[in-house]
This record gives C-alpha cells, structure tokens and sequence, in this order.
C-alpha cells in the first residue's frame, strides 16, 4: 500500500478492527427483548451473559441463594416437551432471583384441548408475565411467540433448530475448565441432525473462536450447515469418522441419541451406533491428555457414552448442570428486569 | 447509461470502481468513500440530535478534597475506627463496589500502620439488591461479591465513597445479612453530601459537604481514573 496514497484496490471487509470483545470498561449491555438462538448474537453480548453468569455462580454458593432481584416478576415456564434438568433448572433460577415462577406442561394445558399456540400466548399474556420460556418441537415456536407477548421470550429448546441456554451453559463448563474458549478444539459427537444442542453450540463455539469438529454417521450428519453458520474467527467442519473427531481435541461433546426421534431407520442398532460412534475410554485417549467431557443429559449409558466415561475424571457433566443455573439467571436478570 | 465500464460499484450511489478514490467490500456490498463521507455525517448528526439533551456534560465547581486531604481524612477515619472498636481482629472493613473497595483497602492499611493488626477487607456488589432495578432501563453489570466465609458475630464496616439517599447502604444491609447474622454494622463514608431518602447516618464521614440536589460529587481515585482527588461538578 502507497503512504498516503488512495489505492485504487478494494479493501477487504475483514480488515476493520471489530471491537474487542474484553474492552473491561465500555461493555455493551444485552439489548434485545427475547433470547430465541444464538445464531444472532455478537460475541460480545455472549462474553456479557456469560461474565454475568460467572457472578450467579457465586450466589449459588452462598448460604442464601437467593437474591431479591427480580421481586415481583413471573417467569411463566412453557414447556410442549418433557425435560427435567431444563425446567427445572429455569424453576430454580427463577426462584434464586425472588421472581415467581409458574410451570405449564402440554399434558396438562389446554393444548390437549386443542388450542393453538398462539392462543396459548395470548392468553399467557393476558395474565401479564415477565418472561416465558418455552420449548417447544417445532422450530421457531418461541419467535412465533416472541411477536405477539411483550414478555422476553426466552427459547428453551425448538425442534431441532436452537437451544440458546445450553449452549451458553457449556460454553460457561468449558471456559471454567479450560480458561478459554478461542482456540479450543471441541468435538461434537453424536445425531448433529436432530440436536439443537449442536446447532446452537456450534454457532456459539465458532463465535467465539473455537474449532468445531462435528461428527456422527452420515444419515446424521447435516451436510451444509456450515455454510449457514459463518464464524467470524473459529471453523466448524464434519467428520464422519469419530476418531478423527476426537483425535486432539480439547472438549469431547457427546450428543444423546434421540431414541424419540429414531423412526428413520438412521443407524442399524443401538449396539452398531455405540460400537462405531460411542466414546469409551480407549477412543478418549485420542483427545488431548487434558481433554474434558461434555453431555447435554440426559445420557444413555452404554450407547453414546460408556459409564467409566461419564462417572470418570475427565467428565464435567455434573458442571454443566450446576452452570445451566448460573446462566439462566444471568438470562433472566439480563431479560426480565425493568419496564 | 453508466458512464465507466467497472466490474464492481458502490451499492449506494452505484459509482463505478474507476470514479471514486476507494471502494470498501462488505459481504456482497460495496460503498465507495463518498459514500462513507456522507453517512459518518448522519450518524454523528443522528448521534447529536440522540444525544443532546441528555449528555452529560459536567461544569466543574469547586475542589472539595486534594490527594493530600484525602490522605489526612483517610487517616482520621482509620483512627476513629481503631478507637471505637478496641477488638480489632473481630472487625472486617466491607468496601461497596466500586470505589468503596479501594477506600476500604486503604483504611485496612492504615490501621495496619497504626495497629499493626491486620484487618479482612471484603467487597459488596449491591446491583442484585438495588430497589431501583425495574426502573433503570438498562441491566446494570452484575459483579462479584467477596466476603470471608463466615460474617456472623463480626463487626462490619461498611465503606463507600459518597453518602447521598441512604438507598445503596440499605441494600448493602440487606445483601450482609443474607450472608450472616453480624455482631454490628457500622458505616465510614469519605463525603456525605445530605439528601437522605431512608434514615440511615454514618458513624465515620470524612467531610460533610452542602449540596444542591443537581450538583454532583466526584471522588477520583488512581483505581478508576486519572488523578485522586474529590470534585464538586454540576451538570451543564
């Protein structure tokens, strides 16, 4: 380039320096009503969730776990699919932050009377919540919702689409393990097509700078999802060998296998699937020494993922479930506070 | 017609490669530097016009406390504390984020010149505590709270920079006692300002200082900003 001269190339749009996403002093808080994917947050509203979950950590660990935060607030828990740690885990966090939270499961609503999603909402909102979380087996369920309530919709599961809070959990569990997430090579193992855990974990893991190994059999395999999900700094990329997946990989992700969402014939048996893409303690030795062990739960012992495995060492299972809190506080806080 | 025969042009004003002095590629986009020219100058328009009543610009009023001041004052606290609480190693100096933290410290190190006792500091992050979070518009930053494991039956002290409403000492209070049940609390402030909304006083002030209720009192210390010293500014 000429000094001072206007060179008559085009300049890249790579070149612009973004703003740093550790700038200590000016950070940016999250401005936006829902959280419904990760696919459109910046990096820097994910290092804000996730710094703010940090301090909930702490909370979870006092004596009092519960701060007067939210006070007055209802947090609606909507949920058209079964979960345990989810729900709960919204429960919990919600209750930690003094709002009142309220449980609809589809078993028990009028659903089953045949009522329309979108009736569910505006009923729900005619009862004026603060924020409402849902799962839902339909991709874009909750963005449907997010349009018509003034509540901060907060997706907690779509269909195969997104799972925002899981992602932002483990990305919580392998930062605490790890120290970082940029850099970082993270192995996601497992039915990538059916798992929102992956999308979403792929589209925040990339953000942040890691490289993402996908792997699975092919009939699971999403081909052409990488071009959709455009990391400004990480890769991701698809194996259908499992070990090339794992082999130096800092973080071992094992996806559960959908056994609800099985009826396509994908793989021959459960015992074929575990045999060629289950993580036992021979195949984790192709991962770094240091290597650690993500599960999103709940797991299959002996399909996915062998016991030793899950019960060993390297397994911060137990740590997401204990972040999953932490973070949807964070979200709760960040969202549902205020006018 | 177009007048150049360029491959690629500016998506905004459609000027070729050849008639600008550059062209910027985004993903699928070009705009060329007139362009950018023009929307620098609306954005610091909207920026201006956004901005103009509400920007906080500050007239300085008066210097209510020099470095030195704050040295001396900081020294007088120190010794009040020692006098009123003759079990030194029971008392734990709790600084309110952020810049209580510092003063606290700086108590700590005091007394420990003086006493030779060394006295625990903590911090308090009252964002979670705060009776005015549904009001705020913006979520404030949430940081950590670090206090010794076990608060029951020990003398807190509660530091903080400026005294104003009573409104952060009151969630300070509350947050202390989710963590322990204290033996006493007590309150250093290096200014009190007056305006109370909540009847809450200090036990150790460094200066009471009259104020108007626009004025505003800036404590500076080396930790957050360039010099050390209190100001008295008003908004302009």
């Amino acid at each position: 380039m000429g000094s001072g001269e206007w060179g008559k190339d085009v300049v890249s749009y790579s070149h612009f320096p973004l703003s740093s996403p550790h700038s200590p002093l000016v950070r940016m808080p999250l401005k936006r009503k829902d959280l419904l994917g990760i696919a459109d947050l910046s990096p820097e509203e994910i290092n804000f969730i996730l710094d703010t979950a940090e301090t909930f950590r702490d909370v979870n660990q006092r004596r009092i776990k519960k701060v007067p935060t939210l006070r007055g607030k209802t947090v609606i828990n909507l949920f058209f699919e079964a979960s345990t740690r989810t729900r709960t885990s919204f429960e919990i966090a919600a209750k930690r932050l003094s709002a009142d939270a309220i449980n609809v499961s589809a078993s028990t609503s009028s659903v089953v009377k045949g009522e329309t999603l979108v009736d569910t909402a505006l009923n729900l909102q005619a009862m004026a919540p603060d924020a409402i979380v849902i799962r839902h087996s339909s991709s874009g369920a909750p963005h449907q919702i997010a349009k018509i309530v003034d509540a901060a919709v907060i997706n907690a599961g779509d269909g195969a689409h997104e799972h925002p809070t899981q992602a932002l959990l483990d990305a919580l569990t392998i930062r605490g393990a790890k120290g970082r997430v940029a850099g970082l090579k993270v192995a996601i193992v497992g039915d990538i097509l059916h798992s929102r855990v992956a999308r979403s974990n792929a589209h925040l893991l990339s953000k942040l700078g890691a490289h993402v190994a996908l792997a699975g059999p092919r009939t699971l395999l999403p081909f052409g999802l990488e071009k959709r999900i455009a990391p400004a700094e990480g890769s991701v990329t698809f194996a259908c060998d499992i070990n090339e997946a794992i082999k130096d990989a800092d973080v071992v992700m094992m996806l559960r296998i959908q056994l609800e969402r099985q009826s396509g014939g994908f793989f021959p048996s459960l015992r074929e699937y575990s045999i060629h893409y289950g993580l036992n303690r021979r195949r984790l030795e192709l991962a770094k020494d240091d290597a650690i062990v993500l599960h999103p739960g709940p797991i299959n012992r002996g399909v996915e993922i062998d016991s030793d495995v899950a019960d060993g060492p390297f397994s911060v299972i137990l740590n997401q479930v204990e972040n999953g809190v932490a973070v949807r506080m964070a979200v709760l806080y960040l969202l549902a506070g205020g006018e | 017609m177009r007048q150049s025969d360029d491959k690629l042009r500016c998506s905004f004003c459609g000027k070729g490669q050849s008639e600008v002095k550059k062209l910027i590629a985004g993903p699928s986009v070009y705009i060329c530097n007139e362009c950018v020219d023009i929307c620098g100058e609306i954005v610091s328009d909207a920026h201006k016009k956004h901005s103009g009543g509400v920007k906080m610009e500050f007239v300085e009023k008066s210097c209510v406390m020099s470095m030195a001041d704050m040295n001396r004052v900081l020294a007088r606290i120190a010794s009040q504390i020692v006098e009123n609480n003759p079990d030194m190693s029971n008392v734990l100096l709790v600084g309110i984020r952020r810049r209580g933290v510092p003063l606290a410290e700086r108590l700590a190190s005091r007394i420990r010149e003086m006493d030779s006792v060394d006295v625990a500091t903590g911090a308090l992050d009252i964002t979670l505590y705060r009776d005015d979070l549904s009001t705020v518009g913006e979520r404030p930053v949430v940081n950590k709270t670090e206090l010794p494991a076990n608060i029951t039956g020990k003398t807190i002290i509660l530091v903080d920079d400026v005294l104003y409403t009573g409104r952060t000492i009151r969630a300070a209070m509350d947050e202390l006692i989710d963590f322990g049940r204290p033996r006493r609390v007590q309150l250093a402030v290096l200014i009190d300002r007056g305006w109370r909304e909540l009847p809450i006083q200090a036990d150790y002030i460094g200066k009471f200082v009259t104020t108007t209720e626009k004025e505003i009192i800036k404590v500076m210390l080396p930790e957050f900003d360039e010099t050390e010293q209190v100001l008295l500014v008003e908004q302009k």
